[in-house]
């Protein structure tokens, strides 16, 4: 067994964590199994990509230490985390806001489907369906021992994505607006009785889940490269980490995520690369049969 | 004179072909409300089955160590694909629909990406990314590229869509569509009266799924190639757009969708042409996936029962 495979294991892992807690956050607070959300990671990418682009005239293209990116990505990054987050509320407003008031949540899947697609193809309409890079600089990945080899960019990702996953999880339950947000998944109307605003936690849901997103997105467009189905190309996966760690549950969406990239990765020596999909979808069936509310949730 | 001929006759039997599948997911959403991304996943099962069953051994062999090939008569090939697309159908509606809604919704768009990942990658078994060929047609007795052989096309798809057609409003119009349209109405009471609602659905998935295996093995075989591109995700937006816009739970209203969205579609197709440069096709493409995409939402917040929603049913003596 190559250890190796659990390293990129890993690394794909705490992409796909990132990314799930939009999604099950959406899901809790929303009510609903949002299909834009894989296209949120491709938007962040791009705006990135974008943002980087400008700054680098006035900040200089090249990298800081051992890294590929410099100051323009750095900064880039909360622009397209913002933009992102941006976006997530305009769909709402748009589309989401109005059919939620007419209370059919599958509707709202089906909003959200058609919403993708035309995120998606605008991206690809914008961008070409060509790759693209944040940096064309190779990387030399540094020996980390036990035979595993990483480059500095993917070190530096996961050590990011692990405090962003702290930094969350202590939004959640060290500020009222992270209490106002469980409050609502937990129970609407006792929330409402309460006194919590239901439209500021929507907004507050929609700003995190985008910018999450967003990261996510930067992270994977950093370590591997930039598609305009990135995004999309995730989402099982996404959706996979998600009900395995419990819907609703952001630690069960770091958990789930994570142990869907490994054992994705864990399977690549046995039965190739092609076939990321497959396992991700094999997971999904077994924890629906096994146990639906997964590892972390309630039974609802 | 001949060209616009068999270019209607070539329209005419894309229009069907969609039909049969719309047809499917109208059982499915327009009846027992079940949301399935997977449209394109189901019809996919249906082409590659048909083309398995009833390519000749000595075809479509794209190296060695080739399965499938087994040169079964065409309608035994339609009758396979109708019969696996429901049975992968029932399995995600065995582990989904004790669940929300929309984990039946998760668990199709999984099947429909699985299983593209699959025909583009079992090279023994699908010809991985360079598809099968040489799948038999019909009739095979006019040949191909004429307008005779244009509306024998058209005679077979009006046959398979028309006897499509008649089956499955002759089972939502019964019994089993009467327990349907209960259970979407109040699910206790329709339980409380003996309908069993998980097995209801379970059986609606396979019915809707069958529909689309066979609109399938039938494109395929008028065709006579397939590949893995022909089944992604677009594909199950256009059957999902042409089901919304024509009108949720009735088969005529679903006919005029796909008259609809598919005449929308190849116009778009022939103006982007038109006024972009050539240089610009692949983004006239997506631009073209962009309406469709918007096309489905504005009509879900404008139109929400489609062009022509079905009338209530209740009873012909109640006035």
């Amino acid at each position: 067994m190559n250890p190796q495979f659990l390293a990129d294991g890993i690394l794909t892992g705490a992409l796909l964590g990132l990314g799930g807690v939009g999604l099950t956050l959406a899901y809790s607070i929303l009510r609903f199994a949002n299909f834009v959300h894989g296209d949120f990671l491709t938007v962040g990418a791009y705006a990135a990509l974008v943002v980087a682009g400008a700054l680098s005239q006035f900040l200089g293209g090249s990298g800081i230490g051992p890294f590929s990116f410099g100051w323009p990505l750095i900064v880039a990054l909360p622009v397209a985390m913002a933009i992102t987050g941006a976006l997530a509320l305009l769909l709402d407003w748009l589309l989401f806001r109005r059919l939620r008031r007419r209370g059919e949540e599958i509707v709202l899947v089906m909003a959200s489907f058609g919403a993708s697609l035309a995120v998606r193809s605008l991206i690809e309409f914008a961008f070409t369906p060509e790759p693209k890079y944040y940096s064309r600089d190779l990387q030399i990945a540094m020996p980390l021992g036990f035979g595993v080899r990483a480059t500095p960019d993917q070190l530096a990702v996961v050590v990011l994505a692990a405090l962003a996953g702290i930094a969350l999880h202590l939004l959640l339950t060290r500020t009222a607006m992270g209490r106002a947000m469980r409050a609502v998944a937990e129970n609407p109307e006792l929330a409402r009785v309460a006194g919590i605003d239901p439209a500021r936690v929507v907004r507050a849901t929609w700003w995190l889940g985008g910018g999450l997103a967003a990261l996510a997105g930067v992270f994977l467009g950093l370590t591997v490269q930039i598609r305009p189905y990135m995004g999309f190309d995730l989402l099982l996966p996404l959706f996979a980490g998600v009900i395995l760690g419990g819907v609703g549950s952001v630690p069960g969406a770091l958990a789930g995520g994570m142990i869907v990239g490994v054992a994705e990765a864990l399977a690549v020596p046995f039965i190739g690369a092609a076939w990321r999909g497959g396992v991700a979808f094999l997971l999904l069936l077994a924890v629906l049969l096994v146990r639906p509310q997964g590892l972390f949730g309630m039974e609802r | 004179m001949t060209g616009t001929l068999s270019y209607l006759a070539f329209f005419a039997t894309e229009v069907l072909v969609n039909f049969i599948a719309v047809l499917g997911l109208n059982v499915q959403w327009g009846f027992a409300g079940l949301f399935n991304v997977g449209v394109a996943g189901f019809v996919g099962i249906g082409a590659y089955v048909s083309a398995l069953l009833t390519v000749p051994p000595w075809h479509g062999a794209p190296g060695p160590g080739h399965i499938g090939g087994l040169g079964l008569p065409v309608l035994v090939g339609w009758a396979g694909a109708a019969l696996a697309s429901a049975a992968s159908a029932a399995v995600v509606g065995v582990a989904t629909l004790r669940l929300r809604a929309d984990y039946l919704a998760i668990g199709t768009f999984g099947i429909a990406v699985a299983l593209h990942e699959l025909a583009a990658n079992a090279q023994g078994l699908t010809g991985g990314p360079f598809g099968i060929a040489f799948i038999p047609h019909l009739l095979a007795t006019v040949p191909p590229g004429g307008l005779a052989r244009g509306f024998l096309d058209l005679a077979i798809t009006a046959l398979a869509a028309g006897a499509a057609w008649f089956a499955i409003d002759r089972i939502t119009a019964g019994p089993f569509g009467r327990a349907l349209r209960a259970l979407a109405q109040d699910e206790a009471a329709a339980a409380s009266l003996g309908c069993d609602p998980r097995r209801l659905r379970i059986q609606a998935m396979a019915l809707g799924a069958a529909a689309m295996g066979l609109a399938g093995a039938v494109q395929a075989s008028l065709i006579g190639y397939i590949a893995p591109d022909n089944f992604v995700p677009i594909l199950t937006f256009q059957i999902w757009a042409m089901l919304v816009v024509g009108g949720v739970g009735s088969h005529r209203g679903a006919l005029l969708g796909v008259l609809a969205v598919w005449g929308l579609w190849s116009a778009a197709g022939g103006l982007f042409a038109a006024i972009l440069p050539p240089s610009m096709a692949t983004g006239g493409a997506s631009l073209r996936i962009v309406a469709i995409g918007v096309a489905i939402a504005a009509s879900l917040l404008w139109r929400p029962r489609g062009l022509s929603p079905p009338g209530r049913i209740v009873s012909r003596f109640l006035r």
